[in-house]
């Protein structure tokens, strides 16, 4: 391979002035040779016969005078079976088989073939010898793990072709061809089972966007519930640290009823990707009955890692999403933290001298995020299937503080808003989404599907809400007044709503009942919530009240931890019963 | 040495800069003046201009000084002799000793591969209950204690470096007082831990760059140790004087600040550190608690606000108690109720939650508001966990703890107060206590 070549001119922390030869394009990839090593680079900057570039790792060591390659791709990641289990760095480079080759720590300069090049796949041909393709069409399928991966012609291929010849059904790897088309010009193309695709630049090959109309079910109560996501929709969860997010997150990509998860870990904390990848592969998918590994795949580029790289992570988790949309699947991205992204973004504008924004963020930010959330979608594909990525993504403001930069960028563009708050972690009651700041866009956008639930499903949440909403401000009175200046009546409605709060709201991630709880269970138990909160109730002083509220919230706190429909849980609902029938 | 350049052309709060050519990035450099010698890095390379960060500061250095460069990065030594020894920021022994002929290592090494990570699953017991029942210490984490000037974080860090399990202790004093840094020597030696204690020690007076090379010093010896199978617990205090440190000097190198000053990769920076915290399986680990002073008791400050987004929970140290609101220990989950016995987790969300209403009832005394007799209930059980668990002199082990929990509930509660499930109550519930309480 031939590379235009250049040499370094400058360099400060992890940005490199270069000179080159020829021509660059704007943010290509870039290789610095220092000693035996090649450090990966992309180009961010262009002026006069100088380019500015940053590095993806360590540049300790790179002196003025270094040859630097310019490959002339844009950053890309690998396309094709096999990425399902894996375990990638922002770059693609599966860490588990660089810790073979390289040990405890990772190298500078290690790059892997992000798809084995030795597993065997069994291919089944779909196209036939002589049809017409383009870019995007159906050649045949693998089955991977519990999905069937379809092989496509390569996305970014131009033009229209003729399939010349096709591989026979069998086991190939997926360096091998297996289709050989001949376009309009008499050129060949021999095709195989992995492709590319630029990262940045979001994968549209898809007939048309669709509004997301369906519920993705998380299994956490107050977001099904109370903060819906549909499936293609985007959310964020911003929270101080310390108010749960990760556990959050965690217990999201354990229970949607989605096809695939993809973790972004994006600058947090190694430990709790480790979690996940110590644990997916002995946890069963409540959906499939499979481990969830073979749904997962985790991009992981943690705090410590090269913050270039971190950049890039985001944008190859949302690309590998995109590709399994192609083929019809729901995915979803957890992007843990945005911020962290943010930050890397603030990094690189920094050393480039921009003129920064607020908090010396880029001026671009906004633009950034929104781009970003704007690759998520219900997609309608060329067969007329269905395909969606939706984005969950965590963010981390400074102090809480919902008021700065990244926190506001990402409210303008995302459809639900689960806000975390330290009032609500401190007392303990988790998940620590505030329901007074939280809101949510879909319930009305999926109105059809709901209505489906129960035609008063959006009525009754409604007036749930209103319950937890006044409950507080009697609350906020009775911090003034006291609550021997609070009528009875304000009294029980403030109680009704902290019960409200304490059995439905809240839920023990750390339960193996309660942690999840199907869509399902969740209309059951928040109908016979519902008859609780409209029961009127005449107690003789306000003790009487809070105590007949204790013995409920624990009544319906074990109900919540006994299995659906097990006898335990029938116990119970007949205590409950005989209370409402009093 | 491999160069010697004679002519400094500019000199900028710590930086100097000079031409040389054929110098990488992160090299070390040696400035030699008439009389003293100090070491520098370099941070910027631009043509065949180079920016040196000088560790020893750069009071003094004059433009004719002698400049030599010794073409590796900065390095500390590592081996068996560093043990019960004492050095400051730039690697030199400061306790009147030789220096130790031990192999040399580069600081700043690279990031752990989160693949090879593993669950960690052993608690540290440090006997202290407001750690060991509420927020358990488990081997590999980091934790700072986020503390305002004034209260006892070096105290609490010297005991729990004393009490835990550790092979090897590292202490990394960065703009140290001399008094807390005899402090630290004298009960080290005293309870007779100072053979395995190594210590960096970065005084309040000493250069600031120096400050910078502590935390990599202090955590690249303790990363070689855990490779050859040591369980190292890293003490740092105070990391608020590293993150001032690394303002000082980005400041100077004219890069933007983001926050209060501070450059915009103080989470980077932070977190590189704070990451190398790692379980090794079947070799040793490294555990880190780092004091983190908060100016003005304010935990939204820039420093202890990215410490908390990166550390595995935090301990809040105010009033000479360990605060049970918003102190965290992330890790807890991987041992409660699973290592330690299964009533630990509901227990201590059950206390915690009692706590906090007990403080709004305190509330409506200050407001004077007349109390409930629950609130009176709340009151009573407060004053009962202050005395008998969250005090700092208590000093007894998990399993006590967890039934002293019990007892203090059933003095106070009938089980389904409590909220607590019922096979749970029906195991550990204290009668004892409810006949007291009717006698």
């Amino acid at each position: 391979m031939s590379f235009v070549k250049g040499r370094v001119v400058a360099g400060y922390g992890n940005m490199i002035t270069a000179s080159f030869e020829t021509n660059v394009r704007q943010n290509e990839v870039a290789y610095v040779v220092t000693g035996d090593q090649r450090v990966k680079a992309e180009v961010i900057r262009v002026r006069g016969d100088q380019c500015y570039m940053q590095v993806f790792e360590d540049t300790r060591g790179i002196k003025v005078g270094d040859v630097v390659e310019y490959t002339g791709d844009l950053l890309v990641v690998e396309l094709g079976p096999g990425l399902l289990k894996q375990i990638y760095d922002g770059l693609q480079n599966p860490l588990p088989q660089l810790a073979e080759k390289t040990g405890l720590f990772l190298k500078r300069g290690v790059y892997l073939d992000a798809l084995d090049r030795a597993t065997p796949w069994d291919f089944t041909p779909i196209a036939k010898v002589g049809e017409a393709v383009e870019a995007g069409s159906l050649l045949g399928s693998v089955p991977e793990g519990i999905f069937t991966h379809q092989i496509f012609v390569p996305f970014n291929f131009i033009g229209q072709a003729k399939i010349t010849w096709m591989a026979n059904p069998g086991s190939y790897t997926v360096a091998q061809t297996i289709a050989t088309v001949e376009n309009s010009q008499g050129k060949t193309f021999d095709l195989n089972m992995v492709q590319e695709w630029p990262i940045k630049i979001p994968l549209k090959k898809y007939d048309e966007r669709l509004l997301p109309v369906d519920p993705l079910v998380t299994g956490c109560r107050i977001i099904d519930t109370f903060y819906p996501v549909a499936k293609g929709g985007t959310s964020c969860i911003p929270g101080p640290f310390g108010s749960g997010k990760t556990v959050l997150q965690q217990i999201i990509s354990r229970y949607a009823d989605v096809d695939i998860i993809i973790v972004a870990a994006c600058g947090e904390r190694a430990g709790e990707v480790v979690e996940t990848l110590r644990e997916f592969p002995h946890l069963v998918d409540p959906y499939t009955g499979k481990t969830l590994m073979e749904r997962t795949i985790i991009i992981c580029n943690t705090s410590s890692m090269p913050v270039a790289a971190r950049e890039a992570s985001i944008y190859t988790a949302i690309t590998l999403g995109e590709y399994y949309r192609m083929m019809g699947l729901h995915v979803l991205i957890l992007a843990d933290s945005t911020s962290r992204w943010a930050q890397a973004l603030r990094e690189m504008s920094g050393r480039l001298e921009e003129i920064p924004g607020e908090e010396a963020f880029p001026a671009y930010l906004q633009s950034r995020i929104a781009e970003f959330y704007e690759r998520a979608g219900l997609v309608r594909l060329k067969d007329g299937r269905t395909g969606s990525v939706s984005v969950i993504g965590t963010v981390s403001p400074a102090g809480g503080n919902f008021e700065e930069p990244v926190t506001q960028g990402t409210l303008a563009v995302v459809g639900a808003f689960l806000g975390l708050t330290w009032a609500r972690s401190n007392a303990r009651r988790f998940p620590a989404i505030d329901p007074l700041t939280s809101w949510s866009k879909y319930p009305d956008q999926m109105r059809e599907t709901l209505d489906k639930i129960d035609p008063e499903w959006i009525q009754m949440i409604k007036d749930a809400q209103k319950t937890i909403f006044n409950g507080s401000e009697v609350r906020k009175r009775m911090d003034v007044v006291g609550e021997e200046g609070t009528s009875m009546s304000d009294f029980i409605l403030f109680l009704k709503s902290e019960f409200l709060d304490a059995v439905y709201l809240q839920q023990n991630a750390f339960d193996a009942v309660d942690a999840y709880n199907t869509m399902e269970r969740q209309v059951y138990v928040f109908r016979t919530i519902r008859s609780i909160i409209r029961k009127e109730i005449v107690p003789k002083d306000k003790d009487e009240a809070r105590n007949l509220f204790f013995r409920l919230t624990s009544l319906f706190r074990n109900w919540n931890y006994s299995v659906w429909d097990s006898e335990e849980f029938k116990g119970y609902e007949q205590q409950i019963n005989q209370f409402l029938e009093s | 040495m491999r160069e010697i350049i004679t002519k400094i052309k500019e000199i900028t709060g710590n930086i100097a800069t000079l031409h040389a050519t054929g110098i990488g990035l992160g090299e070390l450099a040696l400035i030699q003046s008439p009389g003293k010698s100090t070491l520098g890095q370099v941070i910027r390379v631009s043509g065949d201009l180079v920016a040196l960060q000088v560790f020893g500061g750069t009071k003094g250095l004059s433009t004719d000084d002698k400049v030599g460069f010794l073409g590796h990065p900065m390095q500390v030594k590592y081996g068996p002799s560093m043990l019960g020894r004492i050095f400051n920021g730039s690697g030199v022994p400061i306790d009147g000793g030789p220096d130790p002929v031990e192999e040399e290592i580069e600081i700043g090494g690279p990031s752990f591969n989160p693949a090879n990570r593993i669950i960690p699953k052993s608690m540290i017991r440090t006997n202290i209950p407001m750690i060991d029942v509420f927020n358990s210490l488990v081997v590999s984490q980091k934790l700072p204690i986020f503390s305002i000037p004034g209260e006892p974080y070096n105290p609490l860090l010297a005991r729990v470096g004393m009490q835990a399990e550790a092979d090897i202790i590292i202490l990394g004093g960065m703009g140290l007082k001399f008094d807390d840094f005899t402090f630290f020597k004298r009960v080290f030696e005293e309870s007779g831990v100072m053979n395995r204690v190594i210590m960096f020690m970065h005084l309040a007076s000493d250069p600031v760059v120096e400050c910078l090379l502590v935390p990599d010093m202090a955590l690249a010896v303790a990363e070689r140790f855990a490779e050859s199978g040591k369980r190292v617990l890293v003490l740092l205090t105070d990391m608020t004087n590293f993150a001032d440190s690394l303002k000082e000097i980005s400041i100077s190198m004219e890069q933007i600040p983001s926050n209060r000053g501070y450059p915009g990769d103080l989470y980077s920076q932070l977190a590189s550190r704070y990451e190398k915290a790692v379980d090794m399986e079947g070799l040793g680990d490294i555990t880190i608690l780092a004091v983190t002073t908060m100016p003005g008791d304010d935990v939204t400050h820039p420093v202890p606000d990215n410490t908390g987004y990166i550390t595995e929970g935090q301990f809040y140290l105010h009033h000479g108690a360990i605060d049970p609101f918003g102190s965290l220990s992330r890790l807890k989950q991987n041992v409660v109720s699973k290592t330690t016995r299964e009533d630990h987790n509901d227990i201590m969300n059950t206390m915690i939650r009692l706590y906090s209403d007990c403080r709004e009832s305190r509330n409506k005394i200050a407001m004077g508001f007349k109390l409930s007799k629950w609130d009176e209930t709340l009151l009573a059980y407060g004053g009962d966990c202050e005395r008998e668990l969250m005090d700092l002199n208590v000093n007894i082990p998990i399993e006590e703890a967890l039934d002293k929990c019990w007892d203090i509930l059933g003095r106070h509660f009938d089980p389904v107060q409590t909220g607590l499930k019922e096979n749970l109550t029906k195991k550990y519930w204290s009668d004892k206590a409810k006949i007291q309480k009717a006698a």
